[in-house]
């Protein structure tokens, strides 16, 4: 960690965005973690992506648990709105902020610990509500706080930096969510801003439950041979099944590509995600197929990344529940409560 | 691109800007931290090793290192180097026993030193400390050369002038021969010295050459004659109405004395356009401020006169054209040409080399443009134990190139009496360390100053005005020299990359203020420069260039904007980057060590 601010000095060129900005704009406070740690990459991953789509800072609700991970929205978006909840309680804090304002675009930040332990029952509530938002999994496989036990994500057979080996299944966070019914899940590597910021935009633009694993190797604790989330194991076995270009408005298409090795899908605000295959005849449309093919490159030791599954039309926690286009914090008394009048039609409409 | 070479110390040392930059190559950075240190004796020290001159060049150098200065491509302005270097001077203690002795047992070897300026001072202060006897001798009365007799009082002290010539000619082992024009370097030569080192500047003054300029002579100066006279007490006047001829720095310090000396309506013409002057930008705006307009491209065509008295002169009205070739020239513009009276004119259009007193047959050549033809890294001229420097080696630059050739000449006039090939330079001396204290700890102050950089206090005008010898500039207080130092990014303290240990986790991309490190696939430089994550478009800095990572890639820095803040080192797990101060000091003649006997 360092203890002095980033200098405020930036590059003579840094280009600024839609609005004005420049990246650093987009910045927070410096990181206390400890150097090399994965979730800073995220962090710059995250302050990227929304600097390239010209976010409002304002508009941007984060909200984190308890661990490493969920100490990061300090780092990023300073002018965003933060909360930083109870230890595996992100998610209904943030679906109640969620059904309070529709308005402003949800960012929760968690870790393996936060989701797949304390807060597994958490998670899958938020997800099968299909509540609007983007949730990142910062996994590192590792309690790194309390210095370095397994978690519930180490896989089974991996092993501690002291030697001991994992007999526990891990929970595989990204089946669970495809499961559950998030309609945009990936799973990324903090070690590949390439891919990795692609995918924050366009879960950001995703008008449903948006979920993304990203393995980010905890330097301190498991970075070791043995461990199955270390930069060089990662690298390794990262098998990634797409790349993805995120399009806004009427970008021509500049590239081209081989007949068959593209698939476009346009999300529901109009911007167009363009998936370069990597692996052939991988349909990230198709849920079922998405499932099978984890399992069966899980079980040969693949790591799979990219854009796993995206439902290009879906719907969310406010559609389900017909609530109205007007936020609910925005609604005044005569609203909210209309009065014995409106009472005795509701009751009446129930008898 | 191939991988860098950081073991070169050409590498390291151009990222130092400033050292590059300056002639002498000061450690600028270095003697910059002792002052915010405090330190002042010891940043002193370093200048006085590397150009000889702290305090009168805290004051009047051409500070080539300021345009270079990395700060400047950062934010608005460079660091105030210059006048930093007189703060150490100002604030110094004694340095009487950090001067290296002068033996008192001499190594037998004279050497005559010809002309007392910083050129001919430079050589003596260099060879004196290793037992050699040298003899300066010079037409003025006391050391200096043009330091002495060209810069007006109330830019340099003539106080800091003694002190500083003190240091090398009143210490022994110098021999001075003052009031002693030298008529002829033949009689020079028979008298036996190993070697001669001619340091005679560049005296004459360029003349004037239009009608009327004869007739009108009583009122027409050579513009460095002039502030000679003025320094020597000889001229304490001058008419009220004064037209300065040129666009260099003797223009800018003709016109501040004329307006001392009763000019009230001075005023400079020139032949180029103000950006094109050969003064340097601060100068011209001190003139201004002293509320002396610069009127640019008119050519003087005539000199008015009444009865063998000027009355005024006459300008055509010009404007540059380039020709394929980027060669400028003036032409007419057509328009009416400008008359301006006036009751004098100073010219200081140039000045140029003269060497009447040596002899054409004695086996010196010339070139063409009647310098003498030199090794320009020697300074060794057709007669192998002659040297020159200065303004007498390539024309007229300015003081800390006369520094600068002083050492050269010091060096190969070391080797020539010992017998060695004089091209057969040593390199310099290199120091790296690393700065690391602890996990984000280091031995220079990394926090980057976002300060702007302070103006350096002035003498009020209607006082300065009254006074010729009242130093206007008043150099920075402590408190505002530590507040300037720190704008100092440290561009010494390198950042050094060891691939084997690097993870490439990123973290000092991300950390990275100026987006100046990147890891990426390897290509030509061209090509790689475009697809950093900050473009790396200005060509004059490198790219540091690291393989051998585990991805394959390469890890490229583009030292241009590098703020040396250390973040990235200090986000790095595993140490694969340091701060490591680097230290250059061009070679100096040195004692040998006696060989060791077997």
């Amino acid at each position: 960690m360092s203890y002095l601010p980033k200098p405020k000095l930036h590059h003579p060129t840094l280009p600024k965005n839609a609005l004005g900005y420049t990246r650093r704009d987009y910045e927070g406070a410096i990181s206390t973690l400890c150097a090399g740690c994965g979730h800073d990459s995220i962090s710059a991953a995250i302050i990227q992506a929304c600097w390239e789509l010209s976010i409002e800072p304002h508009r941007v609700a984060k909200l984190s648990g308890i661990g490493c991970s969920s100490k990061t929205p300090d780092y990023f978006l300073g002018a965003s709105h933060g909360f930083n909840s109870v230890h595996g309680r992100m998610p209904s804090v943030l679906t109640g902020a969620n059904l309070a304002n529709r308005d402003l675009i949800y960012l929760g930040i968690s870790g393996d610990g936060d989701s797949a332990s304390i807060g597994l029952g958490q998670f899958a509530h938020i997800m099968r509500r299909g509540v609007n938002m983007t949730y990142i999994v910062e996994n590192n496989g590792v309690y790194g706080l309390t210095k370095g036990q397994f978690s519930a994500t180490s896989d089974k057979g991996s092993k501690a930096k002291r030697g001991a080996v994992n007999t526990d299944e891990a929970i595989d966070l990204v089946g669970l969510a495809m499961q559950l019914g998030a309609t945009f899940v990936a799973r990324s590597f903090s070690g590949d801003k390439a891919q990795l910021v692609p995918l924050i935009k366009a879960a950001l633009l995703h008008e449903g439950a948006a979920f993304i694993d990203c393995i980010s190797p905890c330097v301190a604790f498991n970075n070791h041979e043995g461990s199955t989330k270390s930069y060089d194991f990662v690298r390794e076995h990262n098998e990634a099944v797409n790349r993805l270009d995120v399009i806004l408005g009427r970008q021509p298409i500049t590239a081209e590509y081989a007949p068959g090795s593209v698939t476009e899908v346009t999300q529901h605000d109009g911007s167009v995600l363009r998936l370069r295959k990597l692996a052939p005849d991988y349909d990230p449309t198709d849920r079922v197929a998405a499932m099978n093919y984890l399992q069966e490159r899980k079980a040969a030791g693949e790591i799979v990344t990219g854009l796993l599954y995206v439902d290009p039309d879906p719907t969310d926690l406010h559609a389900n529940m017909g609530t109205v286009a007007v936020p609910l914090n925005r609604l005044g008394d005569a609203e909210l409560c209309p009065g014995s009048a409106a009472l005795a039609r509701i009751n009446a409409a129930l008898r | 691109m191939k991988p860098t070479d950081v073991r070169n110390p050409d590498y390291f040392h151009k990222v130092v800007d400033c050292q590059w930059a300056c002639p002498a190559h000061t450690p600028v950075p270095e003697y910059i931290r002792l002052i915010a240190a405090g330190r002042y004796t010891d940043a002193y020290m370093i200048n006085w090793h590397s150009n000889v001159f702290p305090g009168i060049l805290g004051r009047t150098c051409d500070r080539p290192c300021e345009p270079a200065c990395r700060r400047g491509r950062v934010e608005h302005e460079p660091v105030a180097i210059c006048r930093l270097k007189r703060v150490a001077a100002d604030n110094k203690e004694d340095i009487a026993a950090r001067l290296p002795p002068i033996p008192k047992e001499k190594n037998g070897k004279r050497i005559a030193c010809i002309g007392a300026g910083p050129a001919s001072l430079t050589v003596a202060r260099d060879l004196a400390p290793l037992g050699y006897e040298i003899h300066v001798f010079d037409d003025q009365a006391k050391p200096g050369g043009f330091i002495r007799t060209q810069i007006p009082r109330f830019r340099l002290p003539e106080e800091i002038i003694d002190e500083e010539c003190g240091y090398i000619t009143g210490r022994g082992g110098v021999v001075l021969h003052m009031n002693r024009r030298v008529g002829s370097l033949k009689a020079v030569l028979a008298e036996g010295y190993d070697a001669v080192f001619v340091g005679t500047g560049a005296p004459r003054g360029r003349e004037l050459e239009v009608p009327g300029r004869k007739e009108a002579a009583a009122n027409i100066h050579i513009g460095i004659d002039w502030l000679a006279s003025v320094s020597f007490g000889h001229v304490h006047t001058i008419g009220r109405r004064v037209i300065v001829l040129g666009g260099g720095n003797t223009a800018m310090d003709c016109c501040r004395s004329a307006r001392r000396l009763g000019g009230e309506d001075v005023k400079v013409v020139v032949r180029s356009g103000f950006e094109e002057m050969k003064a340097s930008p601060w100068e011209k705006e001190d003139a201004m401020r002293e509320g002396i307009p610069i009127l640019n491209w008119l050519v003087p065509k005539e000199v008015l006169h009444d009865d063998g008295r000027l009355t005024g002169i006459v300008f055509e009205k010009v404007r540059a054209e380039y020709d394929a070739k980027g060669r400028r020239s003036l032409v007419p513009t057509g328009e009416p040409d400008v008359a301006m009276e006036c009751d004098d004119i100073l010219v200081a259009i140039g000045q140029e080399n003269a060497f009447p007193w040596i002899e054409r047959d004695i086996g010196l050549e010339f070139d063409r443009w009647g310098l003498p033809k030199l090794d320009p890294a020697t300074l060794q001229s057709t007669i192998p134990n002659v040297f020159f420097g200065g303004d007498a080696a390539f024309g007229p630059k300015n003081i800390i190139w006369a520094v600068a050739h002083g050492h050269e000449a010091a060096v190969s006039i070391d080797l020539f009496c010992r017998g060695e090939d004089v091209r057969n330079r040593p390199p310099p001396e290199v120091r790296m360390g690393s700065t690391k204290m602890g996990i984000h700890e280091w031995s220079y102050d990394n926090d980057v100053s976002l300060d702007l950089r302070y103006k350096v206090p002035h003498r009020d005008l209607s006082q300065s005005l009254r006074d010729i010898t009242a130093e206007v500039e008043l150099g920075y207080d402590r408190e505002l020299a530590y507040k300037e130092a720190q704008r100092c990014l440290n561009c010494d303290v390198q950042t050094v990359f060891t691939a084997s240990l690097c993870i490439e986790c990123d973290a000092c991309v991300d950390i990275c203020p100026v987006d100046c490190i990147n890891f990426t696939e390897n290509g030509e430089e061209e090509e790689l420069r475009q697809r950093l994550k900050a473009p790396a478009i200005n060509p004059e800095q490198a790219l540091y260039v690291a393989d051998g990572l585990k991805t394959g890639r390469v890890m490229v820095k583009d030292e241009d904007v590098c703020l040396h803040c250390g973040m990235c080192a200090e986000r790095c797990p595993t140490g694969a980057w340091d701060m490591q101060k680097f230290f250059l000091e061009t070679a100096k003649p040195k004692a040998r060590q006696p060989a060791c006997a077997l």
